[in-house]
């Protein structure tokens, strides 16, 4: 019988198994960040254990940095401590730190594969759920917690079992204004939050091998929301494109020679998966969830589900919402452009073909926070700066912002935000805050009308906006 | 890490479903370079509103509710991968979290932190919320050993599942960075090998 792409990259990199147990699965790159690793650094040093293999861990300060004047002292005593913490930590072991103003700095998911630390074939983990993003180059890439970071630091191993295989497979031509955004926000409306949970998800048909790096990583992203610990997309000469020239990736003839190797990852024609999904491509329209689980999305033109379950009944009561109702229409004060979901380049350009010529809503602050320092340098050399301050955009400072609010960007209590996030959890960016997920160019339209509306209606004369 | 081996404790009912860790623990808590301090937190949103005033209607505050084990609804856990979540519920007393289904990290994050995550059929979770909320005063027993979740002084009483290796773990109180050191030496020749 043939593998699958995971169980290829799997397999190699099983150390040991233990007798009716789990595997000792070795890992290639461990990214690090402020909040998820002070407690692994203290309990190494609390037992005497060295950090095993520094050169494989990256660090970036990103979860509590400030979005405004990050050339000052951050003013928040407890997140300038962390991330003093995160810099003595990495400086004592010898460990690369991307920290605050640094060139390369920026929200862990977008850094490491704009830097070519992510590639194909690689084992991948950082105490952080969204490591699944990495999963789009066809690497296998989870979150973990930080009893894990510790182990990772004294082994550069993890002891796991192996999970199921799951596959979605979405085929046809995407309808013009549906992002990968939509794609994966659809196909978790289908499946649930927890229709994942214990597998690894593939994502398979002609949406994603048509589909940008960026359009990738904002589909792997979100794998964690319908439950798996990772999605992987196959490697193909996209992926390869994309990683080739880039800092940390190899060069010249190590680059074909890898090539080579990872052209050989793709799924077998005649593996068998323990779950299947197929789902077809013109069925898919912009999407915006209306409850607090990434797992309530609707069709923008759809309207609110009804449904008895006390929970549903709950988050509806959260969100201020009716059954039955539709969101068109509704007035929202605050639009977030950002997080490690929607903040490359590809998101800010999509963004910016909407706003263009166009003026933001007077009721609406709209934040838009790139996700790494080379995003944003990149947004002003396009010109894509100038596009958003005439339109009275705000621009911020790299971060992951408003996402889940540890710094000083939230939403006040009550208000609603159109984000291009990936959680809609009670409270997630700040306290009370009520969240409505959406692609850019949903969160682009937001802004500039100060309510929702139905996006293809406005592109319909537009040209076309690129996936 | 703490041994476990059985626990017989009331419980608390939280009878919501797709309970996520940014309600177990806030992301504004998470400031904290040490473990300790979070258990005074734990759902904290709530436990308490805007203002800090506490709110009376949440299982963990009612005074009639107490015990070291919480009967959780359907998928317990999911969302960030913040340890934090487990820190916070070990620090707040919980020993044992009862669910008909938990989220990959955090059931591992439990299980890293002496906190037994016991998986029950959605038919035992509904007998075991409705017993404990009409008698809050039952006992419940889980027995890690042999696998099973009673409720005392009847005949009501489940197997639960639990990988083996974590069960030794759990119940000689090992972790597995221990294990892992072990393994030094065939880690080194993985490396060399490729
Ligand atoms: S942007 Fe949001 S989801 Fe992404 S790493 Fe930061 S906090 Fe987590």
């Amino acid at each position: 019988m043939g593998k699958t792409l995971f169980d290829k990259v799997w397999d190699a990199h099983v150390v040991d198994s233990v007798q009716n147990g789990p595997q000792i699965l070795y890992i290639d790159k461990h990214l690090i960040h402020e909040v998820t690793s002070p407690q692994a650094f203290n309990e190494l040093e609390a037992r005497g254990i060295p950090i095993y293999r520094p050169n494989q861990i990256v660090a970036t300060a990103d979860h509590n940095t400030p979005t405004l004047h990050q050339d000052l002292p951050i003013k928040d005593e407890l997140s300038r401590k962390q991330l003093e913490q995160l810099s003595e930590n990495c400086k004592k072991n010898n460990i690369t730190l991307y920290e605050l103003g640094h060139k390369y700095n920026g929200i862990v998911h977008v850094i490491a594969p704009e830097l070519g630390i992510t590639q194909p074939g690689m084992t991948m983990v950082c105490g952080d759920s969204h490591t699944s993003t990495h999963g789009a180059f066809g690497t296998i890439a989870f979150g973990i917690g930080t009893s894990q970071v510790a182990q990772v630091f004294a082994s550069q191993c993890l002891l796991l079992t192996k999970p199921k295989s799951l596959r979605v497979t979405v085929n046809g031509k995407l309808k013009n204004g549906v992002l990968p955004k939509d794609v994966i926000l659809y196909i978790i409306s289908k499946l649930g939050t927890n229709s994942g949970t214990g597998y690894f998800c593939e994502y398979a048909g002609d949406v994603f091998e048509n589909m940008s790096m960026e359009g990738r990583m904002t589909v792997c992203n979100m794998s964690i929301e319908m439950g798996a610990r990772g999605g992987m997309i196959a490697p193909d000469e996209i992926t390869f494109e994309y990683v080739k020239g880039r800092e940390f990736a190899p060069k010249r003839d190590a680059f074909d020679k890898k090539v080579a190797y990872w052209k050989t990852l793709p799924t077998d024609a005649d593996a068998v998966f323990d779950k299947e999904y197929y789902f077809d491509a013109a069925d898919i329209e912009p999407m915006v969830t209306y409850g607090t689980n990434p797992g309530m999305g609707i069709k923008i033109s759809e309207t609110i589900p009804v449904d008895n379950n006390a929970s549903f009944k709950k988050s509806l009561e959260y969100m201020n919402f009716e059954a039955g109702e539709s969101l068109i229409n509704k007035p929202i004060n605050y639009v977030f452009i950002g997080s490690c979901t929607n903040s490359r380049i590809e998101d800010f350009r999509v963004a910016a073909s909407f706003i263009k010529g166009k003026q933001k809503a007077d009721n609406v602050t709209a934040w838009l926070v790139p996700g790494s320092k080379q995003v944003e340098a990149q947004i002003i050399e396009e010109g894509l700066k100038a596009i958003f301050e005439d339109a009275g955009f705000e621009l911020r400072q790299p971060g992951c912002s408003a996402c889940l609010a540890m710094n000083d960007d939230k939403i006040p209590q009550g208000e609603y935000c159109v984000s291009t996030s990936n959680r809609n959890f009670e409270g997630r960016q700040g306290q009370g805050s009520r969240t409505i997920l959406a692609s850019p160019l949903v969160a682009a339209a937001t802004a500039v009308a100060g309510k929702i509306v139905d996006v293809t209606k406005e592109i319909e004369t537009l040209e076309t906006v690129s996936h | 890490m703490e041994k476990f081996t059985t626990l017989t404790s009331r419980a608390i009912p939280l009878a919501i479903e797709n309970v996520d860790t940014d309600q177990i623990i806030p992301a504004r808590f998470l400031k904290a370079t040490d473990k300790q301090g979070f258990g005074d937190n734990v759902f904290r949103d709530w436990r308490f509103d805007k203002h800090g005033n506490i709110n009376k209607e949440f299982s963990l505050n009612n005074p009639k509710y107490s015990g070291s084990i919480l009967v959780a609804g359907d998928n317990f856990g999911c969302g960030s991968s913040r340890e934090h979540a487990a820190w916070a519920l070990v620090g707040f007393g919980f020993k044992v979290i009862v669910s008909s289904f938990f989220a990959d990290i955090f059931k591992g994050n439990a299980l890293n932190n002496g906190l037994l995550p016991v998986q029950v059929s959605e038919g035992f979770l509904k007998i075991l919320l409705e017993t404990v909320e009409a008698k809050p005063e039952t006992q419940i027993v889980v027995d890690l050993e042999n696998q099973t979740i009673s409720i005392s002084n009847s005949e009501v009483s489940e197997a639960f599942d639990i990988d083996a290796y974590k069960k030794t773990c759990m119940i000689n109180g090992y972790d597995d960075i221990d294990y892992l050191l072990s393994k030094k030496e065939q880690i080194e020749a993985f490396e060399m090998s490729r």
